[in-house]
């Protein structure tokens, strides 16, 4: 074996798993596991892959258990930081993360160790390893808004500290972006996503559904008539964004959060559930981040052809590498350095196609990223039945609009401290996408924790 | 879960429901609506809300039969239940969040067309509980489509009602009531609220507009979540984009542009159709009929 490299990892042959909606990576056996594991030096002080992780896994701990074979303790360590290590092992960015920081990594290939979390995960999962509840319960209720991994982290931490916490869900089945966004062939929702709600809930959370905080109930209510002494808000990332270009509203123009929660939360994909989709025999996906590639290779797998429209060049995809590089195997096509101008329409105002400007590369903006400049006369037609808007989200209003004293910021964001979530309102917490504005899995989770602590420490100085 | 305690059949193809909702029932307004998912399987419904009963917790659905999901809800009976009853969402009607004493001044005339009925009833009701008598047009394509007309006969000041096919009280479109009861009668109005089919609002629009009557409608496009999340119910009021889910359902109707609204209705229609049908006859319809490209 050569030690650097990783161990490679078993997945869907491309050609195949373009057609259905199978989970795309198998994942490590036992035996991959434990050769990988090898790999690891173990750091013993300071652990750069550590400082990479946001809710500071102790990487180096748990790896050496998974090289033993000791995978129940291996879970264990995992468990003292995160709630939701089979997500993370597949959704986080490992390579700008844990695996960015990899000693391991400076010569060679840096350990998977996003593969190995997961593998642990699946067999905790597998053989009924369940976390454990609080010893003692503190008597104090907690209120979570959104199931999404910023609430759910926020909840499990608290809950294993001894608080009584509800989370409070807007849609019909909990998980936020984990349920409704990310699709099923990337992050499985019975076998993965549902498994870890339930072993949240087995740390003593109550999870109640189809309640809009800010309409069903608000954040008063919640507080001054169902005793809860404090709140965190976890509501995610809000409303999706159009490019306010002609033909946006035509029949065939959806947001990437329409055609993803079509087929996700409602599974249109599906023959048995009421839900449509239009799938399109032609799809253009305007947009380059990761849930335009979960678009693209949703509509890909409903029989489309799929062509990526994104304004910058490779480079600035702001997706995972892995995703583009899945994307591209599965026969996704990329028409990059291509910006949209506007929509055209047949007689019944369906989309018949799309008018795009070709761009080239200026200066770098305040991103830093070189800024996309228009070439003038550069237009031409692409031929497309189905256009897919994924160009991120503004926050939804709902709460802010109805919480007296909770203040939002120019990007109507909420505002709250990075260490501990404390918003302008006493009492209040807020972390996620809600206050960052769309971000990833990891950061939200990661200021879950943080609005746990923050919660932890307001209420027994309360006391 | 969500019981139904009352279950009844209004005309064809249009069905009340009392629901067990406590939290939607303790903070609803007029001019709101909930979302109802039926089972597993189901779609998410947006209907809006005709009652409601804070102290008992109930609130009052009606729906008409328009897919599948609508047709399956139809058999449900009182005893059973929804999964899912979510809301309330959108914004309440514009008098609710006004000062009264403005609103009293005001001589509202209400619109409403087949189901669309049902919607108008609570801001009619609303109005009647703080002192305020409204007019009201019910229009019905037939005498056997007519709901809601005692309760409604109740709640409004004035009710008119006319069909489509003159089978009850008058013949004729809520929009030669309109002009009836201005042109005709003489009467003034400050403010008319229209609810019922695109088409019918489009046109009461076109009349008022005329009239110089400010004139607010009730939109009820194709909706996912309802939160503001996926953008599907997107509609044009004036040179802006609107989400009817969060910045509505109620627009000024001489600024929507209902021809766009319009299409945007039919684009699932084959789609809803097609599980419609397989509702109704099995799964008899994945291709090969000929009519549906063999998808």
């Amino acid at each position: 074996m050569d030690v650097l490299k990783k161990v490679p990892v078993r997945e869907q042959d491309p050609k195949v798993r373009a057609t259905n909606f199978e989970e795309v990576c198998y994942g490590y056996n036992k035996e991959e596991a434990m050769a990988e594991a090898s790999r690891c030096l173990k750091c013993k002080n300071n652990a750069k892959c550590m400082g990479g992780c946001p809710v500071s896994i102790n990487i180096p701990g748990f790896i050496k258990e998974v090289e033993a074979g000791n995978f129940e303790a291996a879970a264990n360590v995992i468990a003292e930081s995160s709630a939701l290590p089979a997500v993370c092992g597949r959704v986080c960015p490992q390579e700008s993360q844990c695996e960015g920081q990899c000693i391991r990594g400076i010569k060679g290939e840096p350990i998977s160790i996003g593969k190995l979390e997961r593998f642990v995960a699946d067999w905790s999962r597998e053989n009924g390893f369940v976390p454990k509840a609080a010893e003692k319960k503190l008597g104090k209720k907690v209120a979570v808004v959104g199931s999404g991994p910023a609430g759910l982290t926020c909840a499990g931490d608290l809950a294993k500290m001894g608080y009584d916490v509800t989370i409070f869900e807007a849609l019909h089945e909990p998980g936020g972006v984990l349920t409704y966004g990310i699709p099923e062939f990337r992050l499985p929702k019975e076998k993965v996503v549902r498994a870890e709600i339930e072993n949240v809930k087995k740390l003593g959370v109550a999870i109640e559904t189809d309640v809009i905080i800010g309409k069903s109930v608000t954040i008063d209510e919640l507080m001054d008539e169902e005793g809860f002494e404090a709140v965190f808000i976890g509501s995610g990332a809000g409303l999706p964004k159009f490019m306010g270009i002609p033909g946006e509203n035509a029949n065939g123009v959806f947001s990437a959060n329409e055609y993803l929660t079509r087929n996700n939360l409602m599974k249109a994909f599906r023959e048995d559930y009421d839900t449509p989709i239009v799938a399109g025999k032609k799809v253009a996906v305007v947009g380059g981040g990761n849930v335009a590639m979960d678009a693209a290779r949703t509509a890909l797998r409903l029989g489309a052809e799929v062509h990526i429209v994104y304004r910058r060049s490779e480079a600035e995809l702001p997706a995972r590498v892995e995703e583009v590089h899945h994307a591209k195997e599965e026969g996704v096509i990329f028409n990059l350095l291509t910006n949209p101008v506007e929509i055209l329409t047949d007689e019944n105002d369906w989309v018949k196609g799309i008018v795009v400007r070709k761009m080239e590369l200026g200066e770098p903006d305040a991103s830093g990223r070189r800024r996309p400049v228009e070439i003038e006369g550069s237009d031409y037609t692409m031929e497309v039945d189905t256009v897919i808007m994924s160009l991120g989200t503004s926050p939804n209003p709902l709460i802010s609009s109805t919480t007296e004293g909770l203040e939002i910021n120019k990007r109507r964001c909420i505002v709250a401290e990075a260490e501990n979530g404390q918003t302008t309102r006493e009492g209040v917490f807020a972390g996620g996408d809600a206050v960052t504005g769309a971000a990833t899995v990891i950061l939200a989770m990661e200021a879950g924790k943080h609005g746990a602590k923050g919660i932890h420490e307001y209420l027994s100085k309360k006391a | 879960m969500y019981k139904i305690l009352k279950a009844e059949k209004l005309a064809e193809k249009i069905f009340l429901m009392d629901v067990e909702a406590p939290r939607v029932a303790k903070s609803c307004q007029p001019g709101e609506f909930v979302i109802v998912k039926m089972d597993e399987k189901g779609e998410r419904i947006p209907l809006t809300i005709c009652d409601y009963n804070r102290e008992k917790g109930i609130v009052t659905i009606v729906f008409q039969i328009v897919g599948a999901s609508t047709q399956r809800m139809s058999n449900l009976q009182a005893g059973d239940a929804f999964q899912d009853f979510v809301g309330p969402l959108g914004q309440p009607s514009e008098f609710v969040k006004e000062d009264l004493e403005e609103v009293k001044k005001r001589k509202y005339l209400f619109v409403a067309g087949g189901v669309g009925t049902a919607p108008v009833y609570p801001q009619v009701k609303w109005l009647k509980e703080h002192g305020i008598d409204a007019d009201v047009i019910v229009g019905a394509k037939t005498k056997d489509l007519l709901i809601l007309e005692d309760m409604m006969k109740e709640a409004a000041g004035n009710l008119y009602i006319t069909t489509d096919d003159g089978s009850y009280v008058r013949k004729g479109m809520v929009t030669d009531v309109i002009k009836d009861l201005v042109e005709t009668q003489g009467k003034q109005y400050d403010v008319c609220v229209a609810i019922g089919p695109m088409i019918m609002m489009k046109f009461v629009c076109k009349l008022t507009k005329e009239l110089g009557l400010k004139t607010i409608v009730s939109m009820n496009p194709i909706m996912v979540d309802g939160t503001g999340m996926c953008g599907a119910c997107r509609l044009t009021v004036g040179d802006e984009v609107k989400f009817a889910c969060v910045d509505g359902p109620e627009f000024d109707g001489h600024l929507v542009n209902f021809d766009e609204a319009m299409k945007r209705q039919q684009m699932y229609k084959t789609e809803e159709g097609r599980a419609m049908l397989k509702e109704l006859e099995g799964d008899t319809h994945h291709g090969g009929c000929g009519h549906c490209n063999n998808d």
